[in-house]
């Protein structure tokens, strides 16, 4: 289902490929997920030991401990917990009030419906693996709509369940916060839980972003990184 | 150049960027304002209430409370106090106070005394949960009258790290926060060197750093600027840590 619009002048304006509103967000997420990310690996670096539950500070309660992560990896090069602090401190507003904007604009613009969820059919055993069998020969082209199920599912994946975990599980790590919503770290399980799932959730986004990218350069990077700049055309 | 080392260089040039803007001005500017953003949010979302931090059961205390930062006081002064029980401490409350006091730990027990089971979470990352007693600094700031000019209530300390004396302070919201308490006792018995003996500060909707320990004193002011490196606290100065530790 796509949408022509007539400009002014009655020439026909063809559909975008992405929305004015999935491209800004896209780059300012990306910019605010790379430097969240690298200063988050300087505060692990702080307290590299991981618990469960509400609490936790030695090695014996630890159910796993981070490897010390390398300068040339972490914001900034040098070990600053406190600079660190202050790039998520920042980039935590960036990152999840964009989220927000995104959301509300994907449902009134129709992505999330037309282009993110998938329909029942979709789900079937049969279609899901098709799609395997496609992915595998290179071939990412979707049978119908925009995106085929494999890539409803990171999408959907990445922007409903990891991107809001890693805002939630950081609101339930704010001693202040806590004290507005006491019930979000319960959710979790308690605030060493919290982190748990932060760090946990905050690697399976780097493995989503190395296949998306990888993804790309396989499949026309400069057609795929310009029409996510310009819009390009909608088929 | 090979793709690869375009990747690389890009990096390494964004990560020295990112190292060079974070001593810039605009940039101390914008993670002002992102704090108080936190700040604002953290009271928005409680809805008019006054939020509380958590509260635990007994069954949930740590069996250990671990000590972080100052573990002791090295001076004569303090291992003579230590000896005596700590029964000649004394705690000043001044600044912009209309009456002036000077507790001893009598005077602080037979304050009433709040108990309250919460977990203290270091901004490294580690938590740890005890229970703590003490009166409210409520009650001592009512009893040496705040005046009106007072913004900030400064702790003032008896250890010292890298050769300067420790120091934090809070806001008049923290400081009339039902759970700030100047506790004396952790878990029922008096409280350790380890963890700030004979006083410490609770300011329990933040991080362990601004919970002074060894407390001599309470002074209300009204701006922080002139006091030590002017950024509020000890390792506000030192490191640059943030002055609001609720995030």
């Amino acid at each position: 289902m796509t949408r022509i619009a007539r400009t002014r002048l009655g020439k026909t304006k063809l559909p975008k490929r992405h929305a004015l509103s999935t491209r800004i967000w896209h780059w300012v997420n990306a910019i605010s997920v790379v430097i969240l990310f690298m200063s988050g690996l300087t505060i692990s670096n702080a307290h590299r030991r991981l618990y469960w539950g509400d609490w936790g500070f030695e090695t014996a309660q630890a159910w796993f401990v981070a490897p010390s992560f390398p300068g040339w990896a972490t914001i900034p090069t040098r070990y600053s917990l406190a600079i660190a602090r202050d790039y998520h401190i920042v980039f935590a507003l960036v990152f999840g009030f964009s989220l927000l904007a995104f959301m509300l604009a994907a449902l009134i613009n129709g992505h999330m419906r037309r282009d993110l969820f998938a329909r029942a059919r979709e789900w079937s055993p049969a279609n899901v693996w098709l799609d395997i069998k496609a992915h595998l020969r290179f071939n990412f082209e979707p049978v119908e709509g925009k995106y085929n199920i494999l890539q409803k599912i990171s999408y959907s994946g990445v922007v409903f369940v990891l991107l809001p975990l890693m805002v939630f599980t950081g609101m339930a790590m704010s001693p202040g916060q806590e004290a507005a919503w006491p019930w979000l770290s319960e959710i979790f399980g308690g605030r060493q839980s919290a982190r748990s799932i932060h760090f946990i959730c905050a690697f399976a986004l780097v493995a989503f972003l190395i296949v998306h990218v990888l993804l790309v350069l396989v499949s026309g990077p400069i057609r795929q990184l310009r029409d996510m700049i310009t819009g390009g055309r909608a088929k | 150049m090979k793709r690869r080392n375009v990747l690389v260089g890009a990096l390494a040039a964004f990560v020295s960027a990112c190292n060079e803007v974070s001593e810039t001005s605009v940039f101390r500017n914008i993670v002002d304002g992102a704090q108080s953003w936190h700040r604002g949010l953290h009271r928005a979302l409680g809805f008019g209430r006054i939020t509380m931090a958590p509260e635990f059961s007994p069954s949930e205390i740590s069996p250990f409370f671990r000590g972080n930062g100052s573990l002791d006081v090295n001076t004569e002064a303090y291992r003579k106090a230590e000896a005596e029980g700590f029964a000649n401490w004394r705690l000043s409350v001044t600044g912009l106070v209309d009456n002036e006091l000077s507790l001893s730990l009598a005077d602080i027990r037979a304050l009433p005394q709040r108990t309250q089971i919460t977990r203290h979470d270091c901004v490294e990352g580690w938590s740890a949960i005890g229970q703590w007693t003490g009166p409210q600094l409520s009650h001592v700031l009512e009893a040496a009258g705040v005046q009106d000019s007072a913004r900030f209530a400064v702790f003032r300390c008896a250890d010292t790290l890298g050769g300067s004396a420790y120091y934090e302070s809070v806001d008049l919201d923290d400081a009339y926060h039902p759970q700030t308490i100047i506790a004396h006792a952790l878990n029922g018995q008096p409280l350790p060197v380890l963890n700030g003996a004979p006083l410490r500060m609770r300011i329990e909707r933040q991080l362990g750093y601004k919970h002074a320990k060894y407390l001599t004193g309470i002074e209300l002011v009204d701006s922080l600027t002139p006091i030590a490196g002017g950024k509020g606290g000890y390792w506000e100065d030192r490191a640059g840590y943030q002055w609001y530790a609720g995030i």
